[in-house]
């Protein structure tokens, strides 16, 4: 019989916590909890975590870069396979887990994350990511995803917005933008969108990223410090679906735009947009609107310094609302990483505590006195 | 020592009647207990409304408790009260039409007020006006009395004092039954134990009510019932959600698993969150979800992790959970779902049972996707049906449906504690190994290989090395586990996850009770009914007549000898808190004429009803 090894020896040989870099206390880790590889093992590669199961997104589609970034970056949490989970829900996206070679469940629409936190709550040997799309999660999934947000389990959530569902063949999503003509608007989509990060940050959540599926280093930054936080941590990945909308995207893929478009948020760092020719950086106006204004204009303003740690998430909550249908200015990286307790690690202190209280693991005699209850009496 | 006569009694039905916020609940759950620690056999039938405070003095809010206890055993919670204890006017109009005539009613007339007459539209008192002739009335100005029994309590308000009162009536009912105090007054000490002088009212208002009984004229005689012949043993008084969660609980310390709830609470299934919730001493995790599929998700997800997993609903709730039930099916892992069903469709009756859900548990999913059911019958068999549904879930990693209902639920009765030495063993194994080669010989695990005999699939759980594997709720091919769409493999898997359920072994054959051997009509009942028809099935032979009857605990897979059993008699004849679900499985499955016999009036049925419609059935055959 496999036991699961949450003794205090096998916990010993995992990861800690991982120093803040501005020199902060010291945080707990996404990873703590979970048996590492040996120090001496060989390094993992890519192809450890691919599966024998032919991929079958079409041609083009965004999924393929996310999924080979997320392959290559596996082997980087130097964890073992055994103690990977991806869960997924429904949608082109949620077939994630079957082309990696790790623990996976590919569960129903829009309920992964609740199925996750039964895992993760209750493995804390597990390190355990969600796998979802626009559709899965903020449609269907939206109730979940808030409130895994706000319970804070400890676990990643990836979702691939590409505005649409894909899967069931090019309806409208809650991430499409008024007036986007698909099958099921001809005359133009009239559904305000979400903005998922706005909507995550209003939902308590500790780690908001976003990234795109066409950028690898800025893709497996953010998953490696998603990964690493602990908590739940959702990471928006802009992701191209050729098939039923494609160039959602382009504006800020293009190379000739990019630059003017992508705000690329560093903790510490004023908040700047465009080329070094044209730099402008976000002030807070007197009436306390955000605005972009040329670099040297802002001398003496109210300068938007980025402060993902910050506990009030007002301004990571004003940056998310630079987004606009026109991709004017669109910010990118990580929105907020602030640490609070976890739902799993307390529900699980919860049982230790009562456990060790009642003086060790139930016996025999604890169960029969449990059965007894208060009042009892015998027939001879 | 009382100067009065102590008649002897063997049963006896009382049903304490007030107002949502006169306590009788409490007041009946005292009751039972001191009546359990007199050795009697019992039973009982709480009936409250759904509104936590319906408007007061009204019908809607009327809550009753009602107890049979007797020095025999004891099948029902009775059908008509031999006492009926009113506390104002409306509790008197909603219950005096199940009062026998000749029978005693305590009447609180201090409630009976013209205003509180009008508002359920007593034109006049019936205590005086000749309404209450035919039965036993003592008219008992109950509050009042215990107001003045608490006159020395000063730094009480009179509502404070007021709200005593159902510790008087307690008091007078203890002393009319000889029924010992102690266990009350040591549940008084412990609830209020913080605030001393609302302790010792209830106390002196208890002592009030006893000291009432025994120097009031009023009060001819007290009565004793002798303690009923029990199997030796060890009892407790037992609720049926409590007992299913000690199933429950036990099941996990046999099987040395967790045991991981996620739950969203509903009316009548909450009482087994919050029992578990409290049971975390004993490795239980409890979760509240934002809602009933969210529940289900992460009772799934840990059952995924190798615990077992356990939700709790009702019919509302299990209508939530299908699609995740379905998806239990397609992984084929361990579940369980309680579903403590109630009054339906929709929010129906939350507070009253039904039986209802049958169809549903069987049925209530897209696709062929079967699961096994197990009906418990009385409160304490709510222990037993939880222990056998984790038995077969982990056996052949299936969801398992239990399910109880409402009359369950709150209802109570003794119970005979298993010593924990007796327990089966539950202890299943994960796969540890890979089970195959691929084509180049390596080893690999496949987690749709079966084992032969139970058809189970192995659970694989993540922490395993070498066993990483990926499953979904898109159809597997049979032995790989990949993703198939082809024909062949999708009816081969149908028909497997079929056979898988139809062949769990371990049922009992159905047992028949024909203690005439010629009995030409069965009476064939399922889950809680078992009580109602026991008593009427013992009333119709004790006035004569031969009858069989038999009750079906396993409603998925049958009894493999149910259809021998249904082809044995002239007329089967099944009663149940429903339209008639079981029949039409009977029939559909066995081709027999089953004659239904259905209510959905939210309570058990009524043994008197039962019995006739018994002797009908038998009429019709001469
Ligand atoms: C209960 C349920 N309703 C509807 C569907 C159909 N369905 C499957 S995927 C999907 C939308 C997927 O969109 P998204 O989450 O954005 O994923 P994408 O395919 O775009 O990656 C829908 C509506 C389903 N599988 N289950
Ligand atoms: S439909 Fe779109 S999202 Fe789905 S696989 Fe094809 S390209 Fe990718
Ligand atoms: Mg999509």
């Amino acid at each position: 019989m496999t036991a699961i090894d949450n003794s205090r020896d096998a916990l010993n040989a995992t990861a800690g916590g991982v120093a803040a870099s501005n020199g902060a206390p010291t945080r707990p880790s996404g990873l703590a909890g979970i048996p590492l590889l040996a120090p001496d093992a060989a390094k993992q590669t890519k192809k450890e975590f691919t599966s024998d199961q032919e991929v079958r997104w079409c041609p083009g589609c965004g999924d393929y870069a996310i999924l080979a970034a997320v392959q290559s970056f596996l082997p980087e949490l130097g964890l073992k396979r055994e103690n990977i989970t991806f869960v997924s829900g429904i949608g082109c996206s949620s077939r994630f887990p079957y082309y990696l070679d790790t623990y996976g469940m590919h569960s129903i629409h829009g309920r992964a994350p609740s199925i996750a936190t039964g895992l993760a709550t209750s493995r804390p040997d597990q390190n355990v990511w969600v796998v979802t799309g626009d559709g899965d999660a903020l449609s269907i999934g939206g109730n979940h995803l808030i409130h895994a947000l706000r319970r804070n389990v400890n676990m990643t959530i990836l979702l691939f917005n590409n505005e649409i569902y894909g899967l069931t063949k090019g309806q409208y999503s809650p991430t499409s933008r008024v007036g986007q003509v698909t099958k099921s608007t001809p005359m133009g989509s009239v559904d305000q969108p979400f903005n998922p990060v706005s909507l995550a940050l209003g939902a308590e959540a500790t780690f908001v990223a976003r990234t795109t599926d066409t950028d690898r280093k800025h893709l497996t930054g953010i998953l490696q410090a998603a990964a690493e936080h602990r908590g739940t941590s959702l990471v928006e990945i802009y992701q191209n679906c050729p098939i039923f909308n494609d160039g959602a995207f382009d504006l800020i893929k293009d190379r000739t735009q990019q630059e003017a478009r992508l705000v690329h948020l560093l903790d510490g760092e004023p908040v700047q947009v465009g080329p070094e020719d044209d730099r402008k950086t976000l002030v807070r106006m007197p009436g306390g609107g955000l605005e972009f204004v040329p670099a040297a204009s802002a001398e003496g303003a109210d300068v938007v310094v980025h402060d993902a740690g910050a506990d009030d998430p007002s301004q990571a909550f004003a940056l998310s609302r630079l987004d606009s249908p026109e991709m004017t200015h669109v910010p990118m990286g990580i929105f907020r990483s602030v640490s609070r307790p976890t739902y799993d690690d307390g529900v699980r202190a919860q049982v230790e505590a009562a456990v060790t209280t009642a003086g060790g693991p139930a016996t025999d005699d604890d169960l029969a006195a449990l059965l007894r209850g208060r009042d009892t009496w015998t027939v001879a | 020592m009382s100067s009065k006569t102590v008649q002897k009694l063997d049963r006896v039905v009382i049903r304490f009647a007030g107002d949502s916020g006169d306590g009788m609940q409490l007041t009946g759950d005292r009751f039972t207990s001191e009546t359990a620690a007199m050795g009697n056999d019992l039973s009982t039938l709480p009936n409250f409304p759904a509104e936590i405070r319906a408007p007061q003095g009204t019908l809607p809010g009327v809550s009753s408790f009602q107890l049979h206890f007797a020095d025999h055993e004891v099948l029902t919670p009775g059908d008509a009260p031999d006492v009926l204890v009113a506390m104002n006017p409306a509790a008197l109009m909603a219950n005096l039409a199940d009062v026998p005539r000749g029978a005693t009613i305590i009447i609180n007339t201090d409630e009976f007020t013209k205003r509180a007459l009008a508002k359920v539209g007593y034109a006049e008192n019936p205590v005086d006006d000749g309404t209450l002739e035919s039965f036993h009335v003592h008219p008992v100005p109950l509050t009042s009395i215990t107001v003045e029994a608490l006159a020395a309590f000063d730094g009480l308000t009179r509502k404070e004092k007021e709200r005593a009162k159902n510790m008087f009536a307690l008091g007078l009912l203890s002393w009319m039954y000889t029924r010992p105090t102690a266990g009350t007054e040591a549940f008084l000490a412990k609830k209020f134990g913080a605030h001393p002088e609302i302790l010792e009212a209830n106390l002196t208002a208890l002592k009030a009510g006893w000291n009432y009984g025994e120097t009031t004229e009023d009060f001819a005689s007290s009565y004793e019932i002798a303690p009923a012949v029990m199997p030796p043993g060890t009892y407790r008084n037992i609720t049926g959600n409590t007992a299913l969660a000690h199933g429950l609980v036990a099941a996990a310390h046999q099987a040395k698993l967790p045991l991981v709830l996620g739950s969203y609470p509903i009316t009548p299934a909450s009482d087994i969150l919050h029992a578990l919730s409290a049971l975390k001493r004993h490795n239980i995790t409890t979760m509240q979800a934002e809602d009933e599929i969210a529940g289900i998700g992460i009772a799934l997800g840990a059952s995924f992790g190798g615990a077992i997993g356990v939700t709790t609903t009702s019919g509302p709730g299990v209508a939530l959970k299908s699609e995740m039930i379905g998806l239990a099916v397609s992984l084929e892992l361990p579940l369980i779902i309680v579903d403590v069903q109630r009054g339906g469709p929709s929010t129906g009756l939350p507070t009253k049972t039904e039986q209802s859900d049958l169809l549903q548990a069987m049925f209530g999913r897209n696709g062929e996707s079967p699961v096994p059911i197990i009906a418990p019958s009385t409160p304490a068999d709510c222990f037993d049906a939880a222990f056998e549904a984790v038995r077969i879930a982990t056996a052949y990693r299936t969801p398992v449906f239990l399910l109880s209902d409402g009359y369950l639920a709150n209802g109570s009765e003794p119970w005979a504690v298993p010593e924990v030495a007796d327990l089966p063993d539950l202890q299943v194994e994960f796969a540890s190994e890979p089970n195959g080669v691929d084509d180049k010989g390596e080893p690999v695990f496949h987690p749709f290989l079966r084992d032969p005999e139970t058809l189970a699939r192995p659970w694989a759980i993540p922490g395993t090395p070498g066993l990483e594997h990926r499953i979904g709720g898109i159809e597997k091919a049979d032995v790989t586990g990949n993703i198939s769409y082809d024909p062949d493999n999708h009816d081969k898997m149908t028909r497997l996850r079929a056979a898988k359920v139809a062949g769990i072994a371990g049922i009992p054959d159905l047992a028949v009770e024909d203690p005439s051997g010629d009995a030409r009509v069965l009476i064939l009942g399922w889950g809680s009914t078992q009580g109602p028809i026991a008593a009427a099935v013992r009333a119709v032979r004790n006035a004569g007549h031969s009858v069989a009857s038999a009750h079906l605990r396993n409603l998925n897979p049958f009894p493999a000898n149910l259809g021998e059993v249904l082809r044995s008699y002239d007329r089967v004849v099944v009663p149940e808190m429903n339209l008639g679900q079981l029949s039409m499985l009977l029939r559909a499955e066995f081709l027999v004429d089953v004659r239904p016999h259905t209510s959905v009036r939210g309570l058990p049925f009524s043994t008197v009803d039962l019995a006739d419609v018994i002797l009908t059935h038998l009429e019709e055959l001469k």
